[in-house]
């Protein structure tokens, strides 16, 4: 039996693979928080509610209606991203010209709103999802066991990650973006709609989150709290990361994840708060994050 | 002689920022193909009056008729797509887009704007700075950026803001020698101006506006008898 550092490979093996899975999420949830705060200039505290609500909408599917997992992939997030542009609407969009904690309040609370349907509706203890039959059942790599679904979770969220970077970085659509970004009234006086733009980056980062939700559903219990678990660590990932940055987050969630698994391995003890105590340094060392710019 | 075309009326135009009433019923009219300086002091309302055609000031009252639409009401990107192009005081070069990203972010608005080709074969430094970020250019390679973008566009009227401020002498005459040219090339300008000696040779008409309103119009055929009402005006 190889080992280093004492621990057997295969342990390192997992909670490496275990820390690249949760940093999947990580990556996709500060994504979309990033994408918002950048364009909307507003701190979404609705995005672990959104997580949660395509996690849900991927089971009610297949509860009542008896929808599979593989359209629920492109439907719930569908759905998630229809509701933000309908939250972007009918309220945020209010807010823009205020301080960034009108934003935080309500969507704060929309969040709490959210969460206590759920709670209602379900109670908060976990329904399980079962992993489609494709991704059932493990590839042998000779010095661990992978499951596929696992595997499957970093393959799809690094797919989806990468194409909103390629997206927002390398194509026309993403220089609108980031103009749009930068000086709003600017672009908008050179023609370019801007407040449609507003509404549906929104829509995309909900759905986002709609789609991390749906990842997430085969591989833990899907619960009305799951959101608001995950969503404490995802902003010290921003905070880290810097608010703003599309590849700091991805990168930082990614790292992060693997930071997190690999301290269960060798103190465990540390696992649940290593992030903030990187959180803390970071914020000593670097105020405006790893990749954010100072002002 | 041609009958002169209306393509930019504003009357009794009041704009607001927050309280403050900044314009004080504008009147102007800029015909087609002419190019109109708006001089004054700081303050005066000059470039109030160009946010305010484009919807980019508070509450606005009054009437703006871009090339035979009323657009008072219109939302900002409404009133761009009409035609307008737009090249701010502050010159508005996007930090995080690259100098050739800025020069093709403007959207086609119409047929009949310049190529990628002419723009460059016009402002050369920018062909060699293509590449760089858009805000480490130079003062006046940024103002070259800002002006040319908008010529992509098909906009037919363009706003200029201060572009001579703060640039050499030598830019200052290269950016004379780009309006003529835009000029010749058939473009509605209007130019708003603190300084006089560059406005005064490229426009066919001048409005002095004082406390946000039109004091005096000044054609290019009465600046010699004018000199010391102009001065009065200006401190020039």
């Amino acid at each position: 039996m190889t080992e280093i550092f004492g621990i057997p490979i295969q342990a390192l093996m997992g909670q490496l693979m275990l820390g690249l899975v949760s940093g999947s999420f990580y990556a996709m949830l500060s994504l979309g928080l990033a994408v918002i705060f950048g364009m909307l200039n507003i701190i979404n505290f609705a995005h672990g509610a959104l997580y949660m609500m395509g996690a849900f909408l991927a089971w009610m599917g297949l509860e009542y209606l008896g929808i599979g997992y593989w359209p629920s992939l492109a439907l719930a997030p569908l759905a998630v991203g229809v509701f933000g542009v309908v939250i972007e609407r009918s309220m945020l969009q209010w807010l823009y010209k205020l301080d960034h904690l009108y934003g935080l309040l309500l969507t704060f609370g929309l969040a709490l709103v959210i969460e206590g349907l759920f709670t209602n509706m379900y109670g908060v203890s976990g329904q399980p999802y079962t992993i489609p039959e494709e991704l059932s059942g493990a590839f042998n790599l000779g010095f661990m066991f992978l499951p596929k679904y696992r595997a499957w979770v970093i393959v799809a969220s690094l797919a989806v990650c990468f194409l909103t970077w390629f997206v927002i970085e390398k194509t026309r659509l993403g220089a609108y973006l980031r103009a749009a970004t930068e000086n709003p009234k600017l672009t908008q006086a050179f023609g370019i709609n801007v407040p449609l733009m507003v509404m549906l980056t929104y829509g995309f980062g909900a759905a986002l989150a709609g789609f991390a939700g749906v990842l997430a559903a085969p591989a833990i219990q899907v619960s009305s709290l799951m959101g608001s678990n995950l969503i404490i660590v995802v902003f010290a990932v921003v905070v880290i990361g810097g608010m703003g940055s599309i590849l700091g987050s991805i990168l930082t969630g990614l790292g992060l994840g693997v930071i997190e698994g690999l301290t269960k391995v060798f103190y465990p003890e540390a696992s649940s708060t290593v992030v903030f105590i990187i959180m803390a340094i970071v914020l000593m060392i670097r105020p405006a994050g790893l990749f954010g710019k100072e002002k | 002689m041609m009958q002169a075309v209306e393509y930019l009326r504003i009357r009794d135009l009041h704009a607001f920022y927050g309280e403050s009433h900044i314009l004080h019923g504008m009147d102007l009219v800029v015909n087609s193909g002419e190019c109109v300086s708006l001089l004054g002091r700081n303050g005066a309302g000059r470039t109030t009056t160009l946010r305010a055609i484009l919807g980019l000031t508070g509450s606005r009252t009054g009437s703006i008729m871009v090339n035979g639409h009323e657009t008072i009401t219109m939302a900002t990107h409404r009133i761009a797509q009409l035609g307008i192009g737009y090249c701010p005081e502050e010159r508005g070069i996007y930090a995080s887009l690259s100098c050739e990203e800025n020069l093709l972010m403007p959207p086609q608005l119409s047929s009949g704007g310049m190529s990628l080709d002419e723009i460059y074969q016009m402002f050369p430094n920018l062909y060699e700075r293509r590449q760089s970020q858009g805000t480490r250019l130079s003062g006046g390679e940024q103002q070259m950026l800002a002006m040319a973008r908008i010529l992509r566009s098909g906009a037919r009227l363009l706003l200029l803001d201060e572009v001579s401020e703060g640039l050499a002498p030598v830019i200052v005459q290269k950016l004379g020698e780009i309006i003529r040219h835009l000029k010749e090339k058939g473009f509605t300008i209007v130019l708003v101006e603190q300084n006089f000696r560059f406005a005064a040779p490229l426009a066919d008409r001048m409005y002095i506006v004082e406390h946000g309103r039109i004091a005096e119009e000044i054609s290019q055929g009465e600046i010699g008898a004018k000199k010391e009402l102009l001065q009065e005006y200006l401190g020039v």
